[in-house]
Parts: structure tokens; sequence; C-alpha cells
């Protein structure tokens, strides 16, 4: 594998990583949402 | 706090996190241009050197997750506060997804530059100690308690850690400093638009990190509401059979 | 305080001393552990006498994470650990006191394993100021922070595998410390060693500090 393949595979696995935990936590936090009433969860 | 109560949207969002979200997600374009097409190749290492805009941003933030950990930890031992106490575990969270991130891109950096995936280098040895360590405390967090026995167990944990990370990487650095020193880093000082790049990852990181603190923030809270609510539930249903059963008698 | 400490040091050690847990095995398991590095490494190379100091250091962390299980798991049952929060001991004596004879059961060990390398891997062992230091040192700080490991874990359901996650990647430095000071010592390049046992201090003080002040918020439930 040349350089740019090391930096690619770089760039392209923190990306991937990032996403899916952004993925995770938005959607644990829908499912979370639904189950606590709205006056307790009023975001800034 | 105009809203009615039921416009309350049922997910972690607000109007604050979504502009820093498009915010960071301009700020990643930008960087990705500058860092893959735009800066120029380094004299000694070649295009491998780009993986410093990904490493060292990630790194930085990384340890301000850890930094904030122990803050929120102190912080609840002295106001016995839940916000501190959420804090402290979303930044141990997130701040353990880039540890994570940064012995990843430490390697994946280290294979053209080094020609190995590991070396014992004293940065990387102390992240893979460090990534243990908070793997403990979030291990620690997730065992069934009191929540206030949760939190007062998890600031400790989280104290004790904090305590050990300087003498590991004194012990770590001294024990290769016998040796040779292998470090991540460009032999040419970094200047001009490379170091703009660079700072400008660092700020785009850090946004993206705040990003996600906030979300995992948000999410630590339900959480423990769902908690007392079931707690409180269980009380209730408790009391009523106690109450259903004194009746007859 | 100090009087606190000896009593409940007293009281663990006595308790060793008739139970024979220590002696009968945790004891034969460090052996055993030398035994099997001489089956993991090549015995006629020399390998194992070049390695002697690194071999000694991770059977003794092992023992310990053995040694502080059980000094927890004699709290552990009976509600022994609401008798000694009532007791009116003070927290800092009893963190001592817990820590001092887990200090001790590991120095017997030391003097144990110590016979064994030289025997088993036929190492010969010099600089005996520069190892008695580092073996003090290394096994306060081994007991100190073992202790308050072993209190935080004592009430789990998962205390057998929770306590060497969170001990043994905290106590690294001190692995790492006493293996270079002792490969010092066995060099006799004993002036190379000192810094070594200067960290081993630092982190012996800052865990029985660390002990001394947060014992009693750890006893009072985890």
């Amino acid at each position: 594998m040349n350089t740019w393949g090391y930096v690619t595979v770089g760039y392209v696995l923190v990306f991937v990583v990032v996403f899916a935990y952004t993925v995770f936590l938005l959607v644990k936090g829908r499912t979370l949402s639904k189950q606590v009433p709205p006056e307790n969860r009023r975001w800034m | 706090m105009t809203e009615s109560v039921a416009a309350v949207p049922a997910h972690t969002g607000s109007r604050s996190t979504r502009l820093l979200g498009l915010a960071t997600l301009a700020g990643i374009a930008v960087v990705l241009v500058l860092a893959l097409a735009v800066t120029g190749p380094d004299k000694v290492q070649g295009d491998a050197a780009r993986l410093i805009y990904l490493h060292v941003p990630v790194a930085i933030s990384m340890n301000v997750g850890f930094g904030l950990c122990t803050l929120g930890s102190v912080m609840w031992l002295w106001k016995r506060s839940r916000w501190w106490d959420t804090v402290a575990v979303s930044a141990a969270e997130v701040g353990l997804v880039f540890t994570g991130l940064t012995l990843v891109t430490g390697m994946v950096w280290g294979r053209p530059t080094w020609g190995v995936y590991w070396t014992w280098d004293a940065r990387l040895t102390t992240f893979s100690l460090l990534f243990l360590l908070y793997l403990g405390y979030l291990v620690v967090r997730r065992l069934p308690a009191d929540v206030e026995v949760r939190n007062r167990r998890s600031a400790y944990v989280a104290l004790l850690a904090f305590v050990d990370v300087p003498i590991v990487y004194l012990s770590v650095s001294w024990w290769r400093g016998l040796h040779q020193e292998a470090t991540l880093s460009l032999s040419t000082t970094i200047s001009g638009l490379m170091l703009f790049t660079l700072v400008l990852g660092i700020a785009v990181a850090s946004m993206g990190f705040l990003w996600l603190l906030v979300h995992r923030f948000r999410v630590a809270w339900l959480e423990d509401e769902v908690e007392i609510a079931g707690l409180d539930l269980a009380i209730t249903e408790r009391r009523a059979e106690a109450a259903s059963v004194e009746v007859p008698a | 305080m100090f009087r606190d400490a000896a009593l409940v040091a007293g009281k663990d050690l006595r308790i060793e001393w008739r139970s024979h847990v220590t002696t009968n095995q945790v004891a034969p398991f460090a052996v055993l552990v030398l035994i099997l590095f001489a089956f993991a490494l090549d015995p006629d190379r020399d390998v194992l006498q070049r390695a002697t100091a690194g071999l000694f250091w991770i059977a003794i962390l092992f023992s310990a994470v053995l040694a502080v299980q059980r000094a927890f798991a004699l709290e552990a049952a009976d509600g022994n650990r609401d008798a000694l929060r009532l007791s009116g001991l003070s927290p800092a004596g009893i963190f001592l006191g817990k820590a001092g004879a887990i200090a001790l059961e590991l120095a017997a060990l030391e003097v144990l394993l110590g016979i064994g390398v030289a025997v088993l891997y036929n190492t010969t062992w010099s600089g005996w100021l520069l190892l008695i230091t580092t073996s003090v040192v290394a096994t306060i700080g081994l007991a100190a922070a073992g202790s308050l490991y072993g209190v935080l874990a004592a009430g789990l359901r998962v205390r057998e595998t929770l306590l060497p996650l969170l001990f043994l990647p905290v106590v690294a430095p001190v692995l790492l410390g006493a293996t270079r000071a002792f490969e010092a010592a066995l060099d006799q390049s004993p002036a190379d060693g000192w810094s070594w046992v200067t960290l081993l201090t630092t982190f012996a003080v800052i865990y029985v500090a660390f002990g001394v002040l947060a014992f009693g918020s750890l006893l009072e439930e985890s």
C-alpha cells in the first residue's frame, strides 16, 4: 500500500467511527426521549 | 422558553446544537480540502504527513475530554450535583472514543513513517494505558447501583486514574528515553499554510467533540430520568400493594 | 490513627496466619508463575536470567491481585464491612492497616520469589541496597493502590474480574519502575536505578495520601 493508501485509511476510519457514534447517540436519544415527559427534557 | 411543553421535540437536538453541527460539518469540509489537496507534502515524510491534521486534533480533544471528566468528578464530590456527574461520564465516554481514534490514526501514521504499526513510543504507550484506565471507569460506571453510590464510586475511580496519568507518562518517557526517541513529529518546523490547517483542524475537532459531548450529556441525563422514574413507579406500586393487603385486616 | 492501623493489620495477619490462604495458595501460585515462565521462555539460553527482573515483578503483580482480593473478601462476608464502619476505628487507620497487612504479605512473597529466581533462573542478586529500597517503596505503592481498588470492588458481584481491570493499568508504572531499578542493580550500575526509586516513591506517596483522605468515603458504601 502506498502512502496515500494509509492517509485514506486513516481519514476514512476516523469519519466512519465518528459517524457511527453520532448515529448511535442520536438514535439512543430519540428512544429515551419518548420515555421521558417533555418538561424534564428542555434543552438550551 | 416560549415553546409550549407539547412542542418539545423528542430528540436530543436543539437550535444551538444544530448550529454547532452545521458549523462543524462546514469546518470539516474546509479542513479536508486544505489537508488533502491544498497543502503540499512534507519534505521528509511526504504525503504521510497529511495524517497530522487528523491525529493531533483528535489527540487534543481526547485530552480535553479526560480533563473534563476529572473536573466533573471533582465538582461532583464538592457540590454533589447531578449536572457535574453527567459532565464527567459524558466527557469520559466521548474521550474514550477519541482515544481509540488517536491510537488508530497513530498506528496508521506509524506504518508508512516507521515501517511498523506500533512502536513503544512514549505517547502511544501512554495513550494505550489511558484507554484502559478510562475503560475501567466506564465499566465501573455501568455497574448497577444506587445513583448516589454509583456517582461517588465513579468519581473516585476517575480521580484515581487521573493522578496516575502523569506518573505513567513520566515512567514511559524515561523508559523509552533510555533507548531511542521515536516520535510522530515532522522534522522540519511546521509553518504557513500547514500550520493554519493544523490549527483549523484542532478548532474543528473541538467543535465536533463539543457537539458529541452535548448529545452524550443529554442521553446520559435522559437515562437517569428514566431510571429515577422507574424507581418512583416501583415505590408507588409497592405502596399500593401494601395498602391493598392492609385493608381487609 | 496508627494504633487503629496496627489493630487492623494485626487482625488481618492473624487471620492469614491461621487460615493459611496466603501460605498455601498465594505463595504456591507465585512460584508456579515462575515455573510457567520457564516453560514459555527458553531456559537454556539465558533468556530467563536476563528477564529475571521483569518476571519477578510480574509474578508479584499477579500475586498482589490475589492478596488484595483475599484481604477484602474477608470484609465482604457476614456484614463485616458494616462492623468495620461502626467500630469507631478511623477510616485512615483502617486503610493503613489493610494496606500494611497486604504490604507485609507481599514482602514475604518477594523474599520467597527472590530465593525462587536465584534457584530456578540461576540469577545472582547484587546491589542489595537498591534492591531492598526498590522493593520497599514498590510494595507500599502496590499495597496502597491495591487497597483502594480492593475496597471499591469489594461489595460487587463482578469483583474478581473488575479488580484486575482497574488495578493493573494503574500499577503499570510500578512494574516499569521496579523492573528497571532491579535491572540496574543486577547490572551493577545502581546509579541508573535511583531515579526509578524516586518515581516509585512518588507513586507510593500519592496513593497512600489518597487512601488516607478518601478511604472513609469509599468504605461507606460502594
